[in-house]
């Protein structure tokens, strides 16, 4: 998608601290707490991405933001002002849908035009407005269809012309490409990222997919059980995971037990072999996978954690090992990870 | 040429089972009796001048149906024909506009809410003769003059609120929330939500029920028939003209009005499938 010259202006005259800060929010249904006390500062013009499993609350989290959902406690702010009782059209906030939820009777035109009628804008404004967003998504001549005859790739770009038409501050995306197939994906991902570098507003996107938070977030949220787990650049949270599920849930991790604690070890810095002076962990080979510039080798190891090396495909068929063979698992002290978890602060090696 | 289709054309060498004749010739004799006393009623409608009100057919004439609109008639069938319509016209309408109400209600619990679904279900068990009845003395305990749109339509009501109730439901349960919250999120105020979302989405629904209610009171007889006062509805009518007299004339009735069902229901399929496949739109072709 190119952007032409697109202008949003910002409500506000000063910059604001933060695009969306988030305080204590908390989500409750009857007595199970789906969102428990979140609190987040997203600085202007981000893209954050909400990562966790299913049902850790993350899309409660989305949609108490945009305001379809009701806050039980706590405060959402957009751009320093608080939003927390206002109505979703109010709060600056646009929403794109996981099933996009455009409107079946209508053509993509009048779809991207809508909130524009709901305003009072007089039919040639709103239609050269909207052919404008259809442009921008590179829809343009598409203009006529309804939406039952585009393809998944097609409504998204649709359905983004319709949230930008607005000029919200902040988009809203409940997991925007998990309908697509995997190719498009990662074509449509970066297409979203530079839409959001280049209307320089801040975007939301709840995901289940780690590859897809670590190659969109400017700041990346883990959540678990309602709760924040960790916020970073997906860089500091790969290198420094803060907890076991962290570790574990953003994948490329070993997680092990040492008499020191636990330990977070990037699989790629694990090597397969003899043990030396350093730490190991035995175990026998599970699978091997070959993935082009890497093989995966997976251990079933005493404890029954899993583990795996990722190993630089030179230095795997050098010394391949296969399926049943017993092997170790060996890395170096300093590329252990130390998990949050009651572990003492020195090292007593 | 048919890609991908699976076809279960018997090919060579491997028969049907005997099962599929017996429940072929089953199905075919419930077809017989299920259309053809209406046949020989459709082909008796068009008897000579000469004929009587069983075969053999002397002549073929339309005299039949010149006799319905003649007047001088025992029965005004014209005038009560024109009822008929009024009053399921009317009784469609209010069907249509309480069973959206509540059925767009009844997605969210509400306070009574399984109460109010169980008096429904109840007054589509409760026996027709009985409520139309039971309206009657309502009417004459009050002292009010029992009439077409008065207790002859609440009658009606006490029959098509219920089914429409229900079809609604079906309607709703497959109508996706996420268009309400977009259109909230585009700013769209409650009646306008209503408006352009909810009501246009839902109309190939709203149509099918408002066809329901159309025919269930066009042929309406049991409930209507104690309170309909003084100007009676097309079905009441032919039901005294079966009692007191019979020529071809009954038939001609019976060919006119089975007609007019078939044009409303034809109708409104032919609406309700525009709509569907202009929004299906190329999926079929791709």
């Amino acid at each position: 998608m190119r952007v032409v010259q697109q202008k949003f202006p910002s409500t506000s005259p000063a910059v604001p601290r933060f695009d969306v800060e988030l305080v204590s929010v908390t989500k409750r249904y009857d007595q199970a707490v789906a969102v428990d006390a979140v609190s987040l500062r997203i600085p202007p013009a981000s893209y954050c991405c909400l990562l966790g499993p299913s049902g850790c609350g993350k899309t409660s989290t989305l949609r108490m933001i945009a305001g379809h959902e009701r806050v039980t406690e706590g405060d959402v702010l957009i751009r320093d002002r608080n939003v927390t009782d206002l109505p979703p059209a109010r709060r600056g906030t646009a929403m794109m849908f996981q099933s996009y939820a455009l409107f079946p009777h209508l053509n993509c035109l009048d779809n991207v035009a809508f909130s524009l009628k709901m305003r009072g804008i007089g039919k040639a404004e709103r239609r050269g407005r909207a052919r404008e967003l259809l442009a921008l998504v590179e829809m343009n001549g598409f203009a006529e269809r309804l939406p039952g005859q585009l393809s998944g790739g097609q409504q998204q770009r649709v359905a983004l012309a319709r949230s930008l038409i607005t000029e919200p501050q902040v988009l809203l995306l409940d997991e925007p490409l998990s309908a697509l197939d995997p190719f498009l994906r990662v074509r449509m991902r970066e297409e979203l990222k530079r839409l959001q570098r280049e209307l320089g507003i801040t975007f939301i996107h709840v995901t289940h997919s780690q590859d897809e938070a670590m190659a969109l977030s400017d700041l990346m949220l883990v959540m678990d059980q309602g709760q924040v787990q960790q916020v970073g650049s997906p860089r500091e949270i790969f290198e420094s995971p803060a907890s076991a599920f962290v570790a574990r849930f953003i994948g490329g991790h070993n997680v092990v037990a040492t008499p020191q604690g636990a330990v977070a070890i990037r699989a790629d810095r694990c090597r397969i072999g003899a043990p030396g002076a350093g730490p190991y962990l035995t175990g026998r080979v599970a699978a091997v996978e070959y993935q082009g510039t890497v093989v995966r080798v997976a251990l079933e190891t005493q404890s029954g954690e899993p583990a795996a090396a990722l190993l630089p495909d030179d230095a795997f068929f050098a010394r391949p090992v296969r399926p049943g063979e017993a092997t170790t698992l060996v890395w170096s002290e300093q590329d252990a990870h130390r998990l949050a978890s009651a572990i003492p602060p020195q090292r007593t090696d | 040429m048919m890609v991908g289709g699976r076809t279960y054309s018997a090919g060579p060498g491997e028969g049907r089972p005997w099962t599929f004749y017996a429940l072929a010739t089953l199905f075919g004799l419930f077809l017989l009796f299920l259309y053809g006393p209406m046949l020989v009623m459709y082909i008796l409608s068009f008897q000579g001048p000469e004929g009587g009100v069983t075969f053999p057919m002397v002549g073929f004439s339309t005299v039949w149906f010149a006799e319905i609109v003649k007047p001088g008639q025992m029965a005004n069938i014209p005038a009560s024909f024109a009822r008929s319509i009024a009053l399921a016209a009317i009784v469609s309408l209010l069907t249509v506009v309480f069973s959206v109400a509540a059925g767009l209600a009844f997605r969210r619990r509400f306070a009574g809410s399984g109460l109010l679904f169980y008096l429904a279900v109840a007054s589509l068990v409760m026996p027709s003769l009985l409520v139309g009845f039971g309206i009657g003395l309502g009417f004459k305990a009050m002292g009010w003059k029992t009439g077409l749109f008065t207790s002859a339509l609440g009658a009606q009501l006490t029959w098509t609120l219920p089914f429409g109730l229900f079809a609604m439901f079906a309607v709703v349960n497959r109508f996706n929330r996420a268009y309400e919250e977009a259109a909230d999120d585009l700013g769209a105020n409650p009646w306008q939500r209503f408006r352009y979302v909810t009501l246009p989405i839902l109309l190939p629904g709203i149509i099918g029920v408002g066809m329901g209610a159309f025919t269930l009171s066009y042929d309406e007889y049991a409930r209507t028939t104690l309170v309909i006062g003084e100007r009676n509805t097309l079905p009441i009518e032919i039901y005294a003209l079966i009692s007191s007299a019979s020529s071809p004339m009954l038939f001609a009735i019976g060919t006119v009005t089975t007609a007019v069902s078939f044009l409303i229901i034809g109708l409104a399929l032919w609406r309700i499938l525009r709509l569907q496949q202009r929004r299906r739109g190329l999926e079929a072709v791709r």
